[in-house]
């Protein structure tokens, strides 16, 4: 029998084991919608508020789960409201099918209403993009474009459906299983055997790894080369959550905002082994002095990594978990007790210093201070350090809580300090820093998972989407919703105390809005918090609370995030204090 | 900085070419010429992209193209054991002081009138590139009226092919 192109989208989307869409109808994919609501019992589709939130919502859903995100838009400005949710997910290697209406073929070329060349926009930001002229060819694209989106390295693939095709008729069998990835890249026997030498006859080995771990499945892997040749490990932003925080071996992040132990330790080591991660520049610094001091492995499933930012002494392209199997088998048993005691001093010197900048800021005072952090009345010492803040949510949460971010000083204060235990629990655009990403992605996971879902934001990024209160309370979503309210452009204004003479640039948020009742108007619930005491209540309430639970939590606009490796610098000129 | 040839095979879909020479635009590769044709199979085109570049671009850009979907196969071909030609067309202005002269050029390099007016004469030379440069390197105090190349295209001696498997 045949049926309508939008009736095998449909088809083809629950064939490929999609259960949820995130989308926005409009003009150029009504009759997509039509099917959508045909078929309701069988597909669920989430409305944002806006085609950004829906695009990160695809997004959360995918980091969360490991399947593929799927985010639905119409034509034009439809299409292009989810660019900045295709470049989120592509720079952070996120498996996204976006679909997008099309005027009618006849119409294309010709500026029609609401006419864009979606594919054009979107070719250097996705893995691959389609525009599907024949109906004919209708189904097997959007297969073809699963396959990618999930295969290697993942990505998003947009697929671009002009109308006439949504109408047109044609036969349709459902396949009966979803598409297989593509065949994966294993790594060259000869090149493990030469990892497995140099990391044999290295006296202080290192292991940093990056996203690739997670979306490679090879946490336990990492963790069992680590032990076998005692290895500290660390991080990169997107790495975060592939090994628990409290492991004995891991010593956090690395980069600009990492912690002080990981990015010293990789300085000090003679090996550094790199698992899928691209060393962008945030997380390097100055690439001349990055890899000074020690020989580099790098294991990535994406060739064109290697040798891209950092050349390696010995590059390795192939799947993480096997070639780490593989290599595993392959080294020594080792023990390093010098180095392991170099390790076991950064540590503690790393615990000593964060003390210190916790009783420094509650010291502080912010005297003249224009923004409007109101805390005027509260003792230093009973005012909510970030830390603080992270500390007391995180005692209400659980170990399969996920943790979505903004993009901020709040976003890095998260990185550094939320005691992550699983991977694929901490959601936050590493790649391209967007602002706005947080709602979208926790709704996307809070609708993936069926849990309570923990979003820290900043007052910018939340004033950026905002708008998706009102999806997270129509879905009935239980979402905690941290803004750490410095009043300020934060990390911006950071900068500008660093590198431009404290000349505040449109940093400073001078703004009346009132998030309890901004909340409120959005049927979730809010509450505004100034000291540890405050905080703990509120966290108690909004995690036991059914349904959208805004905490306005006020924080000093002069707290830095430390360590900071300056943009360029290094090791060599870390700041762990700012006067 | 030495210059690299690559034969790369692509599927015969509308936006090929976009992609290919979008990814070296993005990454800041530079291209000396590109070229793109049909080959002997429909499903199929054939891209040859001459750059200029160090060890290390040319496996970056390698590496890059073979990630592109629609990138079937792609080969830096050994310039010394490859056929590499350019077509050029130039116009020249025609005067009875310079045609003489013209003509013995366009001997002695084996070029090819291939049209003729009493103020112009259009020549047709294939070749590779560096005999293509002398050539106009040549013609210039003449007056050159138009040019245009081709960019060049490239096979492989003997029986090696760069096919899709
Ligand atoms: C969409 C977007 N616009 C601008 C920026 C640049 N930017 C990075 S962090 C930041 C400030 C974020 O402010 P806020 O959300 O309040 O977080 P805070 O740093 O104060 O914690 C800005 C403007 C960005 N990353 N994304
Ligand atoms: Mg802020």
């Amino acid at each position: 029998m045949k049926i309508s192109g939008a009736k095998i989208v449909v088809e083809t989307l629950i064939e490929q084991g999609c259960d949820t869409v995130f989308g926005y109808p409009g003009g150029q994919v009504i009759n997509l919608f039509d099917e959508l609501w045909l078929c309701r019992d069988r597909i669920n589709h989430v409305l944002a508020a806006h085609e950004q939130g829906a695009s990160h919502a695809a997004d959360g859903y995918a980091r969360a789960t490991g399947k593929v995100g799927v985010v639905i838009a119409t034509s034009g400005p439809g299409a292009t409201n989810i660019v900045t949710g295709i470049a989120t997910a592509f720079l952070d290697s996120v498996p996204m099918v976006a679909i997008t209406g099309n005027v009618p073929c006849d119409l294309i070329g010709r500026d029609s209403f609401q006419e864009v060349d979606i594919v054009g926009i979107t070719m250097p930001v996705t893995k691959h993009n389609f525009i599907v002229k024949d109906v004919a060819e209708l189904a097997d694209t959007l297969r073809t474009a699963f396959r990618i989106a999930k295969s290697g390295r993942p990505g998003p693939v947009l697929v671009d459906i002009p109308k006439d095709v949504q109408v047109a008729l044609c036969e349709f069998t459902p396949n009966a299983q979803p598409v297989i990835p593509y065949p994966l890249t294993f790594a060259h026997e000869d090149k493990l055997a030469q990892a497995a030498e140099l990391i044999n006859s290295c006296e202080r080995p290192y292991i940093y790894f990056g996203g690739g771990v997670i979306s490679g499945k090879a946490s336990a892997e990492v963790i069992a080369l680590a032990d076998k040749i005692d290895s500290p490990v660390g991080c990169s932003l997107m790495g975060l959550s592939a090994v628990p925080s409290d492991n004995p071996r891991f010593l956090g992040m690395q980069g600009m905002h990492g912690h002080y132990a990981s990015s010293i330790a990789e300085d000090e080591a003679d090996l550094v082994i790199t698992l899928g991660a691209r060393f962008s520049d945030r997380a390097t610094g100055n690439k001349q002095r990055f890899a000074k001091n020690f020989k580099l492995i790098h294991i990535d499933i994406d060739g064109a990594e290697l040798h891209k930012n950092i050349p390696a002494n010995l590059a390795i392209q192939g799947d993480i978990r096997d070639a780490l199997e593989r290599l595993t088998a392959m080294v020594e048993e080792k023990k390093h007790p010098e180095w392991s005691a170099r390790i076991e001093e950064l540590k503690a010197e790393e615990i000593r210093r964060t003390e210190n900048a916790l009783s420094s800021t509650a010291e502080k005072d912010c005297g003249n201070c224009a923004a409007p952090c109101d805390k005027s009345g509260i003792p230093a010492k009973d005012r909510l350090n970030p830390y603080t803040i992270i500390d007391i949510i995180s005692s209400h949460a659980d170990e399969n809580t996920v943790v979505a971010t903004d993009v901020g000083q709040h976003q890095m204060w998260a990185a550094q300090r939320y005691p992550l235990k699983k991977p694929r629990t901490f959601l936050t655009s590493g790649g391209l820093g967007t602002m706005g990403y947080g709602m979208g992605a926790a709704i996307g996971a809070a609708v993936a998972t069926g849990r309570r879902t923990l979003l820290f934001t900043g007052d910018g990024s939340f004033g950026m989407n905002l708008n998706e209160l009102a999806t997270a309370v129509s879905q009935k979503l239980p979402l905690v919703v941290v803004i750490m309210n410095n009043g300020v452009l934060g990390m911006v204004r950071q900068w500008q105390t660093l590198f431009f003479n404290k000349h505040y640039s449109n940093t400073t948020l001078d703004r009346k809005t009132d998030f309890v009742k901004l909340a409120e108007a959005f049927g979730a619930k809010g509450t505004r918090v100034s000291t540890a005491e405050e905080l703990e209540k509120a966290a108690a309430e909004a995690f036991s609370y059914n349904g959208t639970f805004v905490i306005d939590c006020v924080v000093d606009c002069d707290e830095f995030v430390l360590p900071m490796l300056p943009p360029g610098g290094s090791v060599d000129n870390i700041i762990t204090e700012i006067k | 900085m030495d210059q690299y040839v690559l034969g790369v095979i692509v599927s015969n879909i509308a936006g090929v070419l976009s992609r290919v020479s979008g990814m070296f635009t993005r990454r800041g590769f530079n291209i000396d010429s590109l070229t793109v044709g049909e080959t002997e199979s429909s499903g199929f085109s054939r891209i040859t992209i001459a750059f200029h570049g160090d060890d290390d671009i040319k496996e970056r850009i390698l590496q890059q193209l073979r990630k592109l979907h629609d990138v079937k196969e792609v080969e830096v071909l050994n310039k010394h054991e490859t056929v590499i030609r350019e077509l050029l067309l130039i116009k020249i202005r025609n005067s009875a002081g310079s045609r003489q002269d013209i003509m013995t050029a366009v001997e002695i390099f084996r070029s090819k009138i291939v049209d003729y007016s009493p103020s112009s004469l259009t020549c047709e030379l294939t070749g590779e590139s560096s005999k293509i440069d002398a050539f106009i390197e040549l013609l210039k105090p003449y007056g050159i009226m138009e040019m245009c190349r081709t960019g060049i295209v490239a096979i492989e001696r003997g029986d090696n092919c760069l096919k899709t498997k």
